[in-house]
């Protein structure tokens, strides 16, 4: 139920994120999530590609800093209240949020939300026992 | 081993008293021989007699590497040419070389000297030496040597490069003592490595290694990759050479040579002496060199005198390994900064030779020092909060090991450009 994010550092320069785009349009990565902070100093590029491994090495390859992580990502009924139930239960049951961000699940033209949580196996475990649907590395390698 | 013990071990009156005997026999000699020398000490108005004690060494005037390039290539020679044996001159890459003229009594001296520091190691005439610095011109190889000789060891004088055969001879005669510049040390273990050839089947156990400046992350690596103890051993031609100071065993600091070779320690922006234990710039003056004496040479190098004795029995005062040169000193906001010092830093932190920038900028009356510090992948997070902890963290210590704030912006690996492996570390933009 744990799929791989990738991290990319970014530099405070102009067009470094084209560069990223750029290395991954080369080597035929799809990007089906992403999401850019920024402080002063720096910018962090996290994705869900559909081909990791990959993504990682060429990065690499680039002289890109990057990681992979473990995200958990959580699908949420598209109407008014949605992320709320899921927030609630994991806020009940004290699962530490580090960041989230969306994604959009074609196929079932509903949405996702990608958690980085503190314990993976802990929030995987509250979610299924309560019925929350989770989207595995399969669907999104597809 | 101490190979001379009364010199080593004499207690500190009796030091000073050879020290300033010494001391006031050269001046009068260099006074009266050494016309450069002269005409410095009439423009500042002294006169031999006006050194009666050790501290009076303060009236004498400095030299500089560029006075003994200017006075190329018998200026500063204080006896009749035909005494003079043997010459050897430093590599000259940024112009004249300088020269070191060497009496029969200065040979002998250099013997002593570099015995002395192969005896901190605990080498003795059993021992078998590879000797793979330079012979030549350049000081290292016949330095080396000429102690080697003295204490009787099996000189192997190999010279640099041709690294197989460096191996082969290494292995057939049972090499005990390396001794070559650290770099060229571990490019030796590399290639050992390519061609085969099992480090632990080799003798070795001891190295001296000196000529060029090296951390003591270099050490471990040294250590490790042949399997020896590695020595820190310095030196210039300037002086003599190598066998101006070594480490004995504790590996704490290099036993200075102090009855042959005085030191200062100096703020090199004042010239003033600071007291042992202060971090300035290292001064020598040679108390009993003949051909090519010299008063008061700056070295450039950043160390501090050790206070306190040392546990194998010398006296002799140690200088700290070296902490940067005075060319790359900065001075901002009125303190002193080395390079050095900020890798230091970064190196405990990150555990990996850091790749750096510094930054310097003056807003208004105030410098502002930036140190960006390259991404890797020790260092890299997924989270922000990390790396801005990060940030706080070198900045922080920084401000602990400096006193001076600086701002640490992370920048992208490899963005910061390197210029021959070396990167260029110094952005100074002050206007001043």
């Amino acid at each position: 139920m744990r799929i791989k994010q990738i991290s990319v550092f970014i530099g405070n320069k102009k067009g470094r994120l084209a560069e990223v785009t750029a290395v991954l349009e080369q080597a035929n990565i799809d990007i089906r999530a992403l999401s850019l902070a920024e402080t002063a100093d720096f910018g962090m590029l996290r994705m869900i590609v559909n081909d990791p491994r990959t993504c990682l090495q060429i990065l690499r390859e680039n002289a890109f800093a990057v990681q992979e992580t473990e995200v958990i990502a959580v699908e949420v009924e598209d109407k008014p209240g949605g992320l709320h139930a899921i927030l609630k239960i994991m806020d009940e049951n004290n699962i530490n949020i580090e960041y989230i961000y969306a994604m959009i699940e074609k196929r079932k033209n509903a949405a996702a939300i990608i958690f980085r949580v503190e314990d993976n196996r802990k929030a995987i475990s509250v979610l299924e026992k309560h019925g929350i649907g989770l989207i595995d590395s399969d669907s999104i390698t597809r | 081993m101490i190979w001379n013990k009364e010199c080593e071990s004499m207690n500190a009156g009796a030091l000073k008293k050879v020290q300033i005997k010494r001391l006031k026999d050269r001046v009068q000699k260099i006074y009266d021989n050494v016309p450069f020398y002269k005409k410095r000490m009439d423009s500042l108005g002294v006169k031999p007699g006006d050194i009666q004690e050790l501290q009076d060494i303060a009236k004498l005037p400095f030299t500089t590497k560029d006075d003994m390039r200017d006075v190329y290539p018998y200026g500063l020679l204080a006896v009749d040419p035909k005494e003079i044996v043997e010459v050897h001159t430093s590599s000259g890459t940024t112009g004249k070389p300088v020269v070191d003229a060497y009496t029969k009594n200065d040979i002998d001296l250099w013997g002593e000297v570099m015995a002395r520091t192969l005896s901190m190691g605990g080498t003795t005439s059993h021992d078998v030496l590879q000797n793979a610095y330079g012979y030549g011109l350049f000081t290292g190889g016949l330095g080396v040597h000429y102690g080697a000789r003295k204490i009787g060891v099996n000189i192997l004088p190999i010279s640099g490069g041709n690294t197989k055969r460096q191996l082969m001879i290494m292995s057939d005669f049972h090499t005990t003592v390396l001794t070559c510049t650290p770099s060229y040390s571990l490019y030796l273990a590399e290639a050992a490595r390519e061609e085969g050839v099992d480090i632990s089947k080799l003798s070795l156990k001891t190295g001296y290694f000196g000529a060029e400046p090296w951390s003591e992350n270099m050490r471990k690596e040294i250590e490790e990759s042949l399997r020896v103890k590695a020595y820190d051993i310095y030196g210039m031609t300037e002086i003599i050479g190598p066998g101006v100071a070594a480490e004995c065993q504790n590996q704490d600091g290099l036993h200075i040579f102090e009855d042959h070779f005085y030191p200062e320690i100096i703020d090199p922006s004042t010239g003033k002496q600071l007291p042992d234990g202060e971090k300035g710039e290292l001064v020598i003056t040679t108390l009993t060199k003949e051909g090519t004496p010299v008063l008061r040479y700056r070295t450039r190098d950043i160390t501090y005198l050790e206070p306190g004795t040392c546990s194998c029995g010398r006296t002799l005062r140690r200088i700290h390994r070296l902490l940067g040169r005075t060319d790359d000193m900065l001075i901002i906001r009125g303190v002193n900064v080395f390079p050095s010092q900020i890798e230091q830093v970064l190196f405990e932190i990150e555990g990996v030779e850091p790749h750096y920038q510094l930054i310097i900028e003056r807003h208004g009356q105030l410098d502002d020092l930036e140190v960006q510090v390259e991404m890797n992948d020790q260092l890299f997070s997924d989270e922000i909060k990390k790396l801005e902890q990060i940030e706080k963290t070198i900045a922080h210590k920084l401000h602990a090991t400096l006193a001076i704030h600086a701002r640490v912006k992370l920048v992208e690996q490899k963005s910061i450009p390197r210029s021959e492996g070396k990167a260029k570390r110094i952005i100074d933009k002050r206007q001043i």
